[in-house]
Formats: C-alpha cells, sequence, structure tokens
C-alpha cells in the first residue's frame, strides 16, 4: 500500500527575557544549581505569580511575525501533575485562550519550492526545573534554575508530509524567532525543543492514522532521523496489518530508533482549570499597533528583496537571510564594495566555511564587514587577483591587520606594469620553443588550453601577482 | 486585666498611660495564663515581642509614632512571618519558619504593630469549628465547651479573652464574620483585591482575603488603614488609592437603605438570634436608616459552589506541600511515590484530605463541566443577586450564622451539617464583596453576630454603619467575665 505521513510539531521556544515569566530570578544559562530560583520558583507557601510583561511582548511579536490572531483576552491555566522538578504541582500554562491563534508560515523545500504551514496556536507557559539523577550516590538531586523560564509553545497544523519539510519549517520558525529577537534559538542549551506527532495513512485517505508523539528532539538533524526512523517503524506495523498504539516516544540518538515512554505518564489527566492567582492578559489595539511598527524584517521578506534588489538567485538568497546577523553582514558588506554578487560569494563561501570550521558566531567574526567590503573592492580595482585575496582574507581571520595594511605587508599587490609583465611574457616564451611550436600548430579550441602553461608559468614567476587580464592579452599579442 | 480595645490602647500610649513594653508584657501574661485553657495561640513570640515593643517605645519618644505604634497584635498562623514558625495549623507545616513576611506582616510592622504571636486555626483555614487545628481545637471564652467558630477561631477566642486586642484573620467562606460571630468580637472581610495575599497561605485563590479581627468597628477600622493597599506582588490585589477607613466612622445613618434579606430572616435561625436581629433592625431605623425587602434568590446554591470551587483551588494550591523541599517528610522514603503518598498522609489531617480529594473529583476530566463549569456559572448568579440588590439599597444585613457556637464534637461527625452552618457567610466571598459582622445580642448565654455587607470597596461605608451601631448598643463592650459566661 502507498503511506501517507502525516506530521505536526509542537516547538518550545525559551523567550529571552532577563528574568523568569513569574518571577524576577535571572534565567541566564548554565548557573550554578539552584542559584537562579528565588522563592516564587520555589513554590514556598504562599508566594505569589505575577506575569513579566515581556513575555507578552515577545509572544505577540512572533503572533505578528507569522500573521497570526492575537488574543486581546488570553487566560492562564494550570496543568496539575506531581514531579519533584515542579515545585507547585502545576504547571502554569493557556490552554482554552492561548495568547497567539491561528497563523502560518511559508517554508522554502530544497527543491526551491515553497509550502505554506499552518500554526493552530502558541501561548505561554514555564519551564519545569530539572531532575538530575547522576553523582548523587542513588539519590536524585534537583535543579530549579530553569523552573519558571518563559516558554512559548508553537503547535502547527498537521501539514507537514516529511522529514525535508519538518526541517524546513523548524528552521523556519527558528530563523523567524531570532530575527525578532524573542528567543536566542540556541538548541543546544535547550531554547528550542520540539515534539513531533507523526501518523500514517493510506494515501487518499481523509481520516489521520493513529499517531505518536516524539517528546523532546532537540537539534534539526535529530528530528530529520527521528521521523525517518519512527515513520519506517510505523509502516512495518501497518504493512503487517498491526496497528499504532497512540503514546509518547522517546528517541535515541545513539542507537537511531524511537522506544515508549512508560504508558502511566501518558494517562494523566492534568485537571486543567484556570489560574485564580493571575488575571487575563488583557490587550488592546494599540499595544498591538506599536509592536506592528517596530516589526524588523522577516526572512521571506528579505529573501524576496535580496532577489530583486541583488540579483541574487534564490538560493543565495535563501541563504544569506536564514539568519538576521548574516543578513546584516552580508549587507554591510554590499554596501563597502557595491558589488553584490561577488559579497554573496565572499559570505557564503571563505566567510561562513571559517565560521564553521572554528564553529563561532559571526558576531565573533574576526574579519568586520567592512574589511570584508575592501578585499572585495581591491579585486575589483585589479590591485590584487582572487587567488591572493583568499590568502589575504586568511591573514585578516589570523588578526594579522586589515586589508590594505596585509596587501602592503606581504607584497601581494597585483603587477600591472605592462613593461614588466612584457619582460615576463617574453622570457618564459623563449624559454619554451617547443610549447610556442605546439601552439601555433593548434587549431582554436586547443590553443585555450595550452595558453594555460604559459599563464601558469608567469604566474609562478611572478608568485601569483601579475595581473592575469594582462597577461593574456600579452600573450595573445606576442603569439603569432 | 480590664479589657482594653485597640483604640484604649492606643489612646493609651499616646497619652503615655502605659508604654508599650508595659501593655505588651501584660498581654503576655494574660496570654500564659488563658492559653492552656483556651488554646487560641499556637506560638507565642514573647522576647521578639518585646524587643519590638522597646523599639515602638523608642520611636515614640523620638516623635515618630503613628497610631498604632506600639499597639500588641497576633496574626493567625496562615500568614507567614519571617523565621517564626507558620504553621497554617497543620503537622504539614510544623517544621516551617518562613524567610519572609506576608505583606500583610510587613504593613502591619510598618505601622508600628507589635506582634505576639500566632494564633490556632483550622488546618489550612479548612473548618467552620477549629477543630481540624493539628494543634487541638481552640476553646470558646464564652462557653468551654463550645467551639469558637473557624476556621480563624484562635484569633477570635484571643480577642474575645482579652488575650489580645486586635489579630489578624482570613476569610474564605467566612473565616473572619463566623468566629468573630461565635466569639462576640468585630471582624472584617474586605472586597476581595483590597488586602495582599502575598505570605499568605492560599487555600482558595479567588475566595481568601485577609481582614481585621478586633473588639469594634472602629478597631477594625484603624487596623484596616494599615492592612489594606495595593500590592504589586500580588496579581489579584486592586489598583487603588491608598485609604483611611476611619474618616466616615462618625456619619448619620439618616436616609440609609438597609437590604434585608428574605432569604436570611426566614431560614432557620435560632429564635433568640432572630430576635436579635429583629431588634438590630429596630436599632437601625431608629438611626435613620430605611429598612428594605429584597431577595437574594440565589443564596441556598452558595453552599454547593462554595464547596465546589473552594476545594477544587485548594487541590491544586496544597500541591506544593510534597515533601520534597520543605515541611513535612516521612520517614526513609523507599521512592518518589512512596515520598509523595506518605508525607502528605501524615502531613494532612482528614478535613484537608477529604477536600483535596472533592477537588480533585470536581476538575477531573469528565466531571469537570458537572461541577467545576457548573459551579462559576452559580457563582455568576449569586454575584448577579448582590449586584441588582445593591442598585436599591446602601448595605445588607442580616444574620451571620443561623446558629450561636455549639458544644465540640458536636458536628464532627456531619461535615454536611458543618458546611450549612456557612450559609449566610459563603455568597459574600463567592461575590468577593467585603462583609462584616459584629457582636448583636446573645442566645442561651453565647453571643451571636449581625452580619453587614457592603458593595464592592464600600468598606468605609460599612464601617460607618457598624461603628453607629455601636455607639448606641453595648454588645461589643460585653465581655465573657462581666456576662458570666467563663468565669
Amino acid at each position: 500500500m502507498q503511506w501517507e505521513t502525516v506530521i505536526g510539531l509542537e516547538i518550545h521556544v525559551q523567550l529571552a527575557t532577563q528574568s523568569k515569566i513569574f518571577s524576577g530570578a535571572a534565567t541566564r544559562f548554565g548557573a550554578a544549581p539552584n542559584s537562579q530560583a528565588c522563592a516564587i520558583d520555589l513554590a514556598m507557601p504562599g508566594m505569589l505569580p505575577v506575569l513579566n510583561t515581556e513575555a507578552v511582548r515577545c509572544a505577540v511579536l512572533f503572533g505578528l511575525g507569522i500573521d497570526a490572531e492575537i488574543a486581546k483576552r488570553s487566560v492562564f491555566d494550570r496543568k496539575n501533575y506531581f514531579y519533584p522538578d515542579l515545585p507547585k504541582g502545576y504547571q502554569i500554562s493557556q490552554l482554552d485562550f492561548p495568547i497567539v491563534g491561528r497563523g502560518s508560515v511559508q517554508v522554502q523545500l530544497p527543491d526551491g519550492s515553497e509550502k505554506e504551514i499552518g500554526v493552530t496556536r502558541a501561548h505561554l507557559e514555564e519551564d519545569a526545573g530539572k531532575s538530575l539523577h547522576e553523582d548523587y550516590h542513588g539519590m536524585s538531586g534537583i535543579d530549579l534554575n530553569r523552573a519558571g523560564t518563559p516558554l512559548l509553545e508553537i503547535v502547527s497544523e498537521p501539514d507537514i508530509r516529511n522529514a525535508e519539510e519538518a526541517v524546513a519549517y523548524l528552521r523556519t520558525i527558528h530563523s523567524i524567532i531570532t530575527y525578532l529577537g524573542v528567543s536566542d534559538g540556541n538548541m543546544a542549551e535547550g531554547s528550542m525543543r520540539c515534539d513531533v506527532n507523526i501518523s500514517l495513512r493510506p494515501r487518499g485517505e481523509e481520516k489521520l492514522g493513529t499517531r505518536t508523539e516524539i517528546k523532546n528532539v532537540n537539534s534539526f538533524r535529530f528530528v530529520e532521523k527521528a521521523i525517518a526512523v519512527e515513520v519506517a517503524r510505523q509502516m512495518d506495523i501497518l504493512e503487517d496489518g498491526g496497528s499504532i498504539v497512540q503514546e509518547t516516544r522517546l528517541y535515541d540518538a545513539e542507537r537511531n530508533e524511537t522506544r515508549s515512554m512508560r504508558s502511566k505518564e501518558v494517562a494523566n489527566d492534568y485537571r486543567y482549570f484556570p489560574e485564580p492567582d493571575l488575571l487575563p492578559i488583557e490587550i488592546d489595539d494599540a499595544y498591538i499597533d506599536a509592536l506592528r511598527e517596530k516589526l524588523p524584517e522577516l526572512p521571506r521578506q528579505k529573501r524576496e528583496r535580496f532577489c530583486s534588489q541583488y540579483q541574487l538567485s534564490a538560493y543565495d538568497a535563501s541563504v544569506l537571510s536564514d539568519s538576521r546577523t548574516i543578513a546584516d553582514y552580508f549587507e554591510a558588506v554590499c554596501d563597502a564594495c557595491n558589488d553584490p554578487k561577488l559579497a554573496a560569494n565572499w559570505v557564503q563561501g571563505e566567510l561562513l566555511a571559517q565560521l564553521n570550521r572554528t564553529e563561532s558566531d559571526i558576531a565573533d567574526s574576526p574579519v568586520p564587514a567592512s574589511e570584508l567590503g575592501v578585499l572585495i573592492t581591491r579585486i575589483a580595482d585589479n590591485t590584487i587577483s582572487g587567488k591572493i585575496a583568499k590568502q589575504v582574507f586568511e591573514s585578516m581571520w589570523n588578526g594579522e591587520g586589515g586589508v590594505d595594511q596585509i596587501i602592503e605587508a606581504q607584497g601581494l599587490k597585483q603587477v600591472s606594469d605592462s613593461g614588466e609583465l612584457e619582460a615576463m611574457v617574453d622570457t618564459v616564451i623563449s624559454a619554451s620553443p617547443d610549447q610556442v611550436q605546439q601552439y601555433l600548430a593548434a587549431d582554436e579550441g586547443k590553443r585555450k588550453k595550452l595558453l594555460g602553461y604559459f599563464v601558469g608559468q608567469i604566474m609562478k614567476a611572478s608568485k601569483g601577482q601579475a595581473n592575469p587580464k594582462m597577461v593574456n592579452e600579452l600573450l595573445h599579442s606576442k603569439l603569432v | 486585666m480590664p479589657f482594653h480595645s485597640l483604640k484604649d490602647v492606643s489612646s493609651g500610649l499616646q497619652a503615655g498611660t502605659f508604654s508599650s513594653e508595659e501593655i505588651s508584657a501584660d498581654y503576655l501574661r494574660q496570654i500564659e495564663a488563658s492559653n492552656p485553657e483556651l488554646n487560641a495561640f499556637i506560638t507565642v513570640t514573647a522576647d521578639a515581642a518585646l524587643i519590638d515593643a522597646r523599639s515602638a517605645d523608642a520611636s515614640r519618644a523620638a516623635g515618630t509614632a503613628g497610631p498604632l505604634t506600639g499597639v500588641p497584635m497576633a496574626h493567625k498562623d496562615i500568614f507567614c512571618t519571617s523565621d517564626v514558625r507558620t504553621s497554617c495549623g497543620s503537622r504539614m507545616l510544623d517544621n516551617f519558619a518562613p524567610p519572609y513576611n506576608a505583606t500583610v506582616v510587613s504593613k502591619l510592622a510598618a505601622a508600628g504593630m507589635v506582634s505576639l504571636g500566632k494564633t490556632n486555626m483550622d488546618e489550612f483555614a479548612m473548618g467552620s469549628s477549629n477543630e481540624t487545628s493539628f494543634y487541638g481545637p481552640v476553646r470558646n471564652p464564652w462557653n468551654t465547651d463550645c467551639i469558637p467558630g473557624g476556621s480563624s477561631g484562635g484569633s477570635a477566642a484571643a480577642v474575645a479573652a482579652g488575650m489580645i486586642p486586635a489579630a489578624t484573620g482570613t476569610d474564605t467562606g467566612g473565616s473572619i464574620r463566623q468566629p468573630a460571630a461565635l466569639c462576640g468580637i468585630s471582624g472584617l472581610k474586605p472586597t476581595y483585591g483590597r488586602v495582599s495575599r502575598l505570605g499568605m497561605v492560599a487555600f482558595a485563590s479567588s475566595l481568601d482575603q485577609g481582614g481585621p479581627m478586633a473588639r469594634s468597628a472602629e478597631d477594625c477600622a484603624l487596623m484596616l488603614t494599615a492592612m489594606a493597599g495595593f500590592d504589586p506582588l500580588d496579581s489579584t490585589s486592586t489598583q487603588r488609592p491608598d485609604e483611611d477607613f476611619t474618616r466616615n466612622l462618625e456619619q448619620p445613618l439618616q436616609g440609609l437603605r438597609v437590604g434585608v434579606p428574605g432569604e436570611y430572616m426566614n431560614a432557620d435561625l435560632e429564635p433568640e438570634l432572630a430576635s436579635a436581629m429583629q431588634q438590630a433592625l429596630t436599632e437601625y431605623e431608629k438611626l435613620g436608616a430605611t429598612l428594605v425587602d429584597i431577595s437574594l434568590p440565589h443564596t441556598e446554591l452558595s453552599v454547593p459552589a462554595y464547596y465546589v470551587i473552594a476545594p477544587a483551588e485548594a487541590s491544586t494550591n496544597l500541591s506544593r506541600f510534597d515533601g520534597v523541599r520543605y515541611g513535612h517528610r516521612c520517614e526513609n522514603p523507599t521512592d518518589l511515590h512512596d515520598l509523595y503518598t506518605r508525607s502528605r498522609d501524615e502531613g494532612f489531617g482528614a478535613e484537608v484530605k477529604r477536600r483535596i480529594l472533592v477537588g480533585t473529583y470536581a476538575l477531573s476530566a469528565g466531571y469537570y463541566d458537572a461541577y467545576y463549569r457548573k459551579a462559576q456559572q452559580l457563582r455568576r448568579l449569586i454575584q448577579q443577586d448582590f449586584i441588582g440588590a445593591f442598585e436599591h439599597v446602601d448595605v445588607i444585613i442580616g444574620p451571620t450564622t443561623p446558629h450561636p457556637a455549639w458544644k465540640l464534637g458536636a458536628k464532627s461527625d456531619d461535615p454536611v451539617a458543618m458546611y450549612l452552618e456557612d450559609l449566610f457567610t459563603l455568597s459574600v466571598n463567592l461575590a468577593g464583596l467585603p462583609g462584616m459582622s459584629i457582636p448583636a445580642g446573645f442566645s442561651d448565654g453565647l453571643p451571636v453576630g449581625l452580619q453587614l455587607i457592603g458593595n464592592y470597596f464600600d468598606e468605609a461605608r460599612l464601617l460607618n454603619v457598624a461603628h453607629r451601631y455601636q455607639q448606641v448598643t453595648d454588645w461589643h463592650l460585653r465581655t465573657p467575665t462581666s456576662t458570666g459566661g467563663e468565669q
């Protein structure tokens, strides 16, 4: 049978607020255990939550970023369950009245096509703490630093049909939240985590199949792999005439498999009810409009502008607009050199390669955009060749100075003096009588290839600094 | 020792008749004398109190004293007091001393009041008789075979017995007004949102409200002025300018429209209590008020609505008491489940468990609509009753309770009979209105209370209406010894 995969994602995004959603404790990553947990986070008797309005601002910004309905009135609920890292015995979340309603995003697939993925809702909630089961001599430790960290849970429609689309959607959400600055999007630190709902149905069938939910997948790659193995698992069962059990599963990256979690945790009755310690969030049009006005250009708009303004290919525009900092860097390079095509090549080529190799962030790049602009200008004005430019870039990366400084210090300036070049050409021609004979005997097609030999010899003699265009012209005029 | 009102103590301190240290020591002696029998206090903080009293005297000498500076008081043991055990009447918190003060505690301390200790209460404020306390029942000073009411029974008994001039209480379904009525003192439950709930151990968040318990309306007004006010750390606290609640005390009642709800007056009242109510209404007419018959048709439904909503909220408010971070933890738990179940089983008493079970049930999948949602609908109807009534009247007057205090143990085996005693007080919490109970006579030698219900944030008028009555009656001046109740 032909099967169709149906996927929906629930993405938990940690909002980039200074303090927690209901307390004044800090939210910095990596602090010593329980050093960022105050009496409210510890659920001491008589403590009450106070909403951090910055979390509301982040949620509304996100909603505007995906063209969603913003609820003028949204309500917090208690989700009740006992767990040691959940101090109150309930999580404050939003059930029936989320702050962000129906919206959608356009995702770009690897083949260049676009697809719309619906977002059902996004709601505010607090994170739980962490239970630590190692290093405590058979006991468990509890770190409540993360308890009360603001989260936005973004729930997609079941519009996703394969792992590729899931990753594209995840990347789109990631770039939207980082563009808006509502989250740092750092997946390694858990700032963005994802639950994947997967079901299969016979192709053409309307009714959804029984789904499983894979909890807490925390990288793009793992999402892709988890979907692949879970789809295969479900398909095996269905092909054998079996049926899928609705359950929560875990993805084990080491074994590359999904495993059932204890069914007990699935059977929880959370006894949701409106949180009486907090008033509903009421926001008005003026508040929404003020945020809408401050909305930055979003990835998709930027991608389209890069195509039209700089005549970039869809692919280049997409790579360069994926992250706001890279896009800003690229545009700064363009401003400095006025050559968008070369700027695009250099940012995507040398720069991103170096950043990936050194696992560093563009914000920490030792080569500022203005200097990369200068470098490109030096190629365009024939001061150096493209090949020498790579050498200069390398030196800049290593902190050896600015473009002109390095060219000067290392004597990399291109030789464009016609007298000097003519002498070099003459020397090479007279030292290569056989090659000259071959060249003159050859037809137009072969001549091109043979010419390369002379160019190479001259470049070698000039340590790469000869102006290649002038060398070509000289050779053409001499080899007749 | 004579029975002082808060106002008397305040005047004496201002006149220099006695110092705060002297009067505090007097009250500490009185507590020491009466507490073995009445069990009104769980914790007495004599040393800290005398230090505070001396610093109050110093600030009086320095000329920085206010009307409450140096006046002794006590806190219901539901209010968190820094480094002082805050048990909430429960074994669960028997070992718990918070590192912070409730806003109410800070505010009264800032006004200069000297806390002598923490008063007994029904466990987690769940009860109408003070029999559910882990620390044993409080006894009614008027008749020590009787209950003092609850849940603020310790505060009520302490004030009634002259162990303290005033105390804090909390009222979720009548827990200030009912014990005030049964002990013959004055107590005010403010409008929901008037007094900060921060640091008050939560029972039912949407109903809980702290308030003053004292010998007179004037005393309550003085204390409320210091207790109330917007607290940015309590999201349900109302943002309003601070008020002086004594400002309208002396206003004449000429033209006051007093609503008399048939549902209260025609209920199954103790006959002597019913006639005390009639007498009080006559008194108000003499003061120039007009009586208006009104109807609050959904009164009866306040019992089922309350006993769904309050337990529902309580069931989750009490989830934090899990033996993990503070409070009672069972010995040698074998695993997490054992830790939870034994810690909670040992830490909570029967009534608290009953309400957690009821509340958990009411919120469960499949029952939510039938219970919790329905109860919320009733709540709105009850609120509408009052909103409608206040279009025609300025204040509503009726009994606080249908009966005076009952004998210890008389209703312990029948929780529903006990719940029905709250019939007249519950709806005020469900509507979020201010309500007050003041002494209005006796039934069987036991005090009965007159309940005054005001419109939202109309406490100043409520206190005025109560104060004018107390100027022409002396019920609030009676004491257990003077009436021959307890010798």
